[in-house]
């Protein structure tokens, strides 16, 4: 019980800092561009100022246009009480594997793009093929890096994985582990749509891929999906920060265990939105078809992870 | 009880076709042909849960029946209850949708009482496969199966390209058969009325090259029925051009068989065999499962797009056989077991999402009159429980949770990933490299379903038969929900059927897996545990959570004002479906990515204005993707037996004399064979 409990309290503590993240990671752009920037709480005003505006909907849509928001709020706010952010129960954390979480992510992906297609514009369906194509390839390189963490864990549990990597410090510079953070790296800037891949700051219509397909959204409807978005960039911050580097986070039930690894994590965070800021201010966006050239990179790169991972084992 | 299910189902497909003969037509015709069907598979359905449940097979021989070859052997056992269930989720509802869907056939260009016998038959055909015992039983029921599925393949055959299809069809269905024979009679020893159980102990006997060219016949032979690439060419030809109702029952179940085939002739007869079998099969299966795929995906003819998802996930389901046989090899049973449950387990849900989707489609081109995706559109406003039928089955194939479709991906990927546990590296790495096609493959089902799903049913319709199409008949609506129904229920508890998989797999290969390392209660978990979900946990958790948000939205105060809109048209009004994206315009990313495959052919024509080069007339874009298969393998073959045909015709002149002197000259020579010889 105390396991589904902190799963919930998880998903709650997602929940309320992914739109900060999304904040930070501007934040820091704007002030690595010279700019002033909005405050990093800039997020939680524009959610509340969506969520107080009228919805407009076209009159093409159907019904699994009003469905989409909720379906890929809920479908992502699911895996944010699987991924481990500050605790993890070990050993065992029988509900949803690293698959499960890729699959889910996968489900709300899926209806997005039913949805940029249903009100029939041009923009919504060159979101959605766009946004599937660059889904599908990433795919690939998804499971291989799982694989290469599951081969040296033994397992696809992410409190597997973890207490692997806590219990043999050594792996998480083992060059199956480096290989595969490189990879899940890559697929995290696809996946989230970040520069090089998309562009999330841009309106213009041809090159988005995320904002088109979600442009005929307003009000509510809108604010669950960027709020959703906000949850998935948390989440691959999550895994990368704690799949990899896992110190920090709290495996017994104490108050101060449990504030000290909020800390640590939300230090982890930070670093990795710099990180982030820092690329997306000095690469530009990669034409679209030389999208999958990169995700190839990344797929060899995870390819290599499992070779090592299984070599060295 | 049990020994009364047999003739009760050959019982009900006889009336079944006593009532295709008797007429077929009209309301009460139909529905009697389809009550055979129904009753029958039923029957059959109730004999594999009473073998299943019971765990002791049943067999009978009728002795009088071709007394010559051993009699007609029959035997169900596990694997075969399993498939005779399988036959019968997926025939029931399809003989309640065509007893309606045939009524359009009413017209008097399509024999209803070719289609209701045929359709009899071949369910008959097609459960006796599985339940033959014996050499020539399994041969001849095989061939009854192939013929009438012929017969329904080419119901429509007034349509233009339904008998070249069939012909496709019936050569690749004889070319593999070709196989089997030779298959059978190397295992047999040349003799005709072998029983399984005689081949089965002769088996372990045979030298290492004799069992080596049996597994590799097995594969030729199930593969060509299986639809494994090269082999695969017939589907996308016959399931199209068949009634919907047969094409969910030839992709849903005939295709299956060959699995069975592979299954009964590998694991059963053979008993297993060296690791390189299973890699082979793991090749073929990823090979077919990622081609499937990226050919779907350029297909704009909705049920010819979904042949091609069924080579796909024929391929998957080869994998997880695969990753069986390679574990079987190196005794790591419980793993080997892990390969098989998701092989079997994807059998039966591709039967289920993929009869759904041929119903939906078959719905669709029923209110519309065509299969051109570029014509439909806006469907989900017509026909609203078609689209919520065929958007779970395309969710479900999708592998998306908490759908089968993904319960069985998910299995098949934790036998994938466990291998490293392999002890030889060489044969490991096959594993990493199959993980990563998987996972193409489902990423790209995805994108393909998106594609199908959005441009048929969303938006605007883009043709008048489109805009004026109207929900199907009740009958048809109940047997796509209840397909629908299944895709959800073994999502969500597949545990209430993952435990006869291993019941199954124990009985045909003699795998004993220790009873804990399957924990199917509530969780789904790998061997040691390196693996879990758990399919129901995660289902209540996103219906909770989907309840939850609108309530928040009320407690917390939000807008729940709702305006509708024309659709943003960057300032321009009027928007006409010529403003949508289309099919080929959806998969055009893929297309260039993989270009190296498809090798495109565009062809480009501007009809100018002739005072103007400004002003154009109209604009003519057609693109082609190269038919490699047809192209490079097929094309040859085909071009060899014209030629050969070419120079047998000049035998034939039309004479009456030279016949007459061919007939002399034959039967001197044989009259001379015969003497000397």
């Amino acid at each position: 019980m105390a396991n589904y409990l902190l799963g919930i309290g998880q998903g709650l503590l997602a929940l309320v800092l992914a739109p900060g993240l999304v904040g930070i990671v501007r934040w820091i752009k704007a002030r690595l561009q010279n700019r002033r920037g909005a405050p990093p709480w800039q997020p939680y005003l524009d959610l509340g100022k969506l969520f107080a505006k009228d919805v407009v909907i076209s009159n093409h849509a159907s019904w699994l246009f009003r469905l989409t928001p909720y379906l890929v709020f809920s479908s992502t706010l699911a895996v944010a009480c699987l991924v481990p952010s500050v605790f993890v129960l070990l050993p065992f954390d029988g509900i949803g594997d690293l698959l499960t979480v890729v699959y889910l992510l996968l489900l709300g992906t899926f209806f997005l793009a039913l949805a940029g297609l249903d009100p029939g514009t041009a923009f919504g369906g060159m979101g959605s093929s766009r946004e599937m194509t660059i889904a599908a390839i990433a795919e690939p390189t998804i499971a291989l890096a799982i694989f290469g963490l599951a081969v040296r864990a033994g397992s696809t549990n992410l409190g597997h994985i973890v207490a692997q990597t806590l219990a043999n410090p050594g792996l998480a510079v083992s060059p199956g582990h480096l290989l595969a953070f490189a990879a899940l790296f890559i697929v995290t800037m696809a996946e989230t749509g970040r520069l090089p891949i998309d562009n999330p700051a841009t309106h213009l219509e041809l090159t988005m891929i995320h904002e088109a397909m979600i442009l005929e959204y307003s009000g509510r409807y809108l604010a669950l999906i960027e709020w959703a978005s906000g949850l998935k960039l948390f989440i691959f911050f999550s895994l990368l920060a704690n799949l990899f580097a896992p110190w920090g986070l709290a495996t017994v039930l104490t108050p101060m265990a449990l504030l000290t690894a909020g800390f640590v994590f939300l230090g982890k965070l930070a670093l990795l939105a710099l990180v982030v800021a820092v690329i997306e201010t000095r690469v530009a966006k990669l034409r679209l078809f030389r999208v999958p050239e990169l995700l190839s990179v990344s797929f060899v790169l995870a390819l290599l992870s499992v070779i090592s991972s299984f070599l060295l084992r | 009880m049990i020994s009364n299910l047999f003739p009760g189902m050959v019982l009900a497909y006889s009336l079944g076709m006593l009532a295709a003969l008797a007429s077929g037509r009209g309301v009460m015709g139909r529905w009697l042909v389809a009550l055979g069907a129904i009753l029958g598979a039923a029957a059959g359905l109730a004999l594999g849960v009473a073998v299943i449940a019971s765990g002791t097979p049943w067999a009978m021989n009728t002795a009088a029946l071709f007394s010559f070859a051993g009699g007609l052997a029959l035997r169900v056992d596990s694997l075969g209850a399993f498939f005779l269930i399988l036959i019968g989720i997926v025939a029931i509802p399809a003989a309640v949708y065509g007893a309606s869907y045939s009524k359009h056939y009413e017209d008097g260009h399509t024999s209803l009482r070719q289609l209701g016998l045929m359709l009899n038959l071949f369910l008959l055909c097609m459960s006796l496969v599985v339940m033959a015992d014996s050499l020539f039983t399994f041969l001849f029921v095989w061939e009854g199966m192939s013929l009438s599925s012929y017969f329904l393949v080419i119901t429509e055959n007034s349509q233009p390209g339904t008998m070249r299809a069939g012909l496709w069809y019936l050569a690749m269905a004889h070319i593999g058969f070709v196989f089997l024979v030779i298959l059978f009679l190397l295992a047999s020893g040349g003799d005709w009325a072998a029983s399984f159980a005689s081949i089965r102990s002769g088996a372990a006997g045979l030298p290492d090259a004799v069992r080596n060219a049996i597994f590799l016949l097995a594969l030729a032979g199930f593969g060509s029925k299986a639809g494994i690439v090269p082999l695969h060419v017939w589907l996308p030809m016959a399931h199209p051009v068949a009634p919907s109702h047969i094409s969910a029952l030839m992709s849903g179940v005939l295709i299956k068989l060959g699995i069975y085939g592979l299954l009964r002739v590998a694991l059963d007869l053979l008993g297993g065999g060296p690791t390189w079998w299973g890699v082979v099969v793991l090749g073929f299966g990823a090979i077919s499962a990622v081609l499937g795929v990226l050919y779907a995906l350029m297909e704009h003819d909705l049920k010819r797009l979904l042949a091609y998802h069924s080579v796909e996930n024929i391929g998957i389901i080869l994998m997880g056989i695969g990753a069986g046989l390679v574990f079987q090899s190196y005794g790591l049973m419980t793993l080997a077991m892990l390969g098989f449950i998701g092989g079997l387990f994807h059998t039966l849900n591709h039967a289920i999402f993929k009869g759904l989707l041929f119903l939906g489609a078959g719905s669709v081109l029923h209110a519309t009159g065509t299969r051109n995706m570029e014509e439909m559109g806006g469907l989900i406003k017509r026909m609203p429980w078609t689209a919520l039928f065929f958007l779970i089955g395309a969710a479900a194939i999708s592998a998306l949770p908490p759908l089968n479709g993904f319960i069985s991906e998910w299995l098949v990927f934790q036998a994938l990933l466990s291998g490293f546990q392999l002890p030889r590296p060489e044969v490991a790495i096959v594993m990493p490299l199959a993980v990563g096609m998987l996972a193409l493959t489902s990423g790209l089902a995805a994108a393909c379903f998106v594609k199908a799903f959005g441009i048929t049913f969303l938006a605007i319709p883009r043709s008048t038969e489109a805009e004026q199409a109207h929900e199907v008949a009740l009958p048809m609506r109940l047997a796509m929900g209840l397909l629908a129904f299944l895709c959800v229920g073994l999502g969500v508890v597949p545990f209430t059927v993952t435990p006869f998989f291993t019941q199954i797999i124990a009985e045909l290969s003699g795998i004993s897996a220790p009873p804990t390392a399957f924990n199917f209660n509530w969780t789904l978990q790998n061997t040691a545990g390196f693996g879990q979900m758990s399919p129901t946990l995660i289902a209540i958790g996103l219906l909770l959570i989907l309840g939850l948000i609108p309530l928040c939205l009320r407690i917390f105060r939000a807008n729940q004002k709702l305006r509708v809109s024309s659709t943003w048209g960057c300032g321009y009004t009027g928007q006409t479906p010529r403003m949508e994206y289309t099919a080929t315009a959806f998969a055009e990313p893929l297309r260039r990515v993989f270009a190296q495959l498809y090798r495109p052919t565009r062809e480009l024509s501007i009809d100018f204005h002739p005072d103007s080069k400004y002003f154009v007339h109209s604009i003519e874009y057609s693109s082609e993707i190269t038919p490699w298969f047809e192209k490079v393998i097929y094309g040859p073959l085909v071009g060899v037996f014209r030629f050969a045909a070419n120079q047998f015709r000049r035998l034939q002149s039309g004479s009456l004399h030279l016949y007459l002197l061919y007939i002399s000259i034959t039967l001197i020579l044989l009259l001379v064979v015969a003497r000397w010889l």
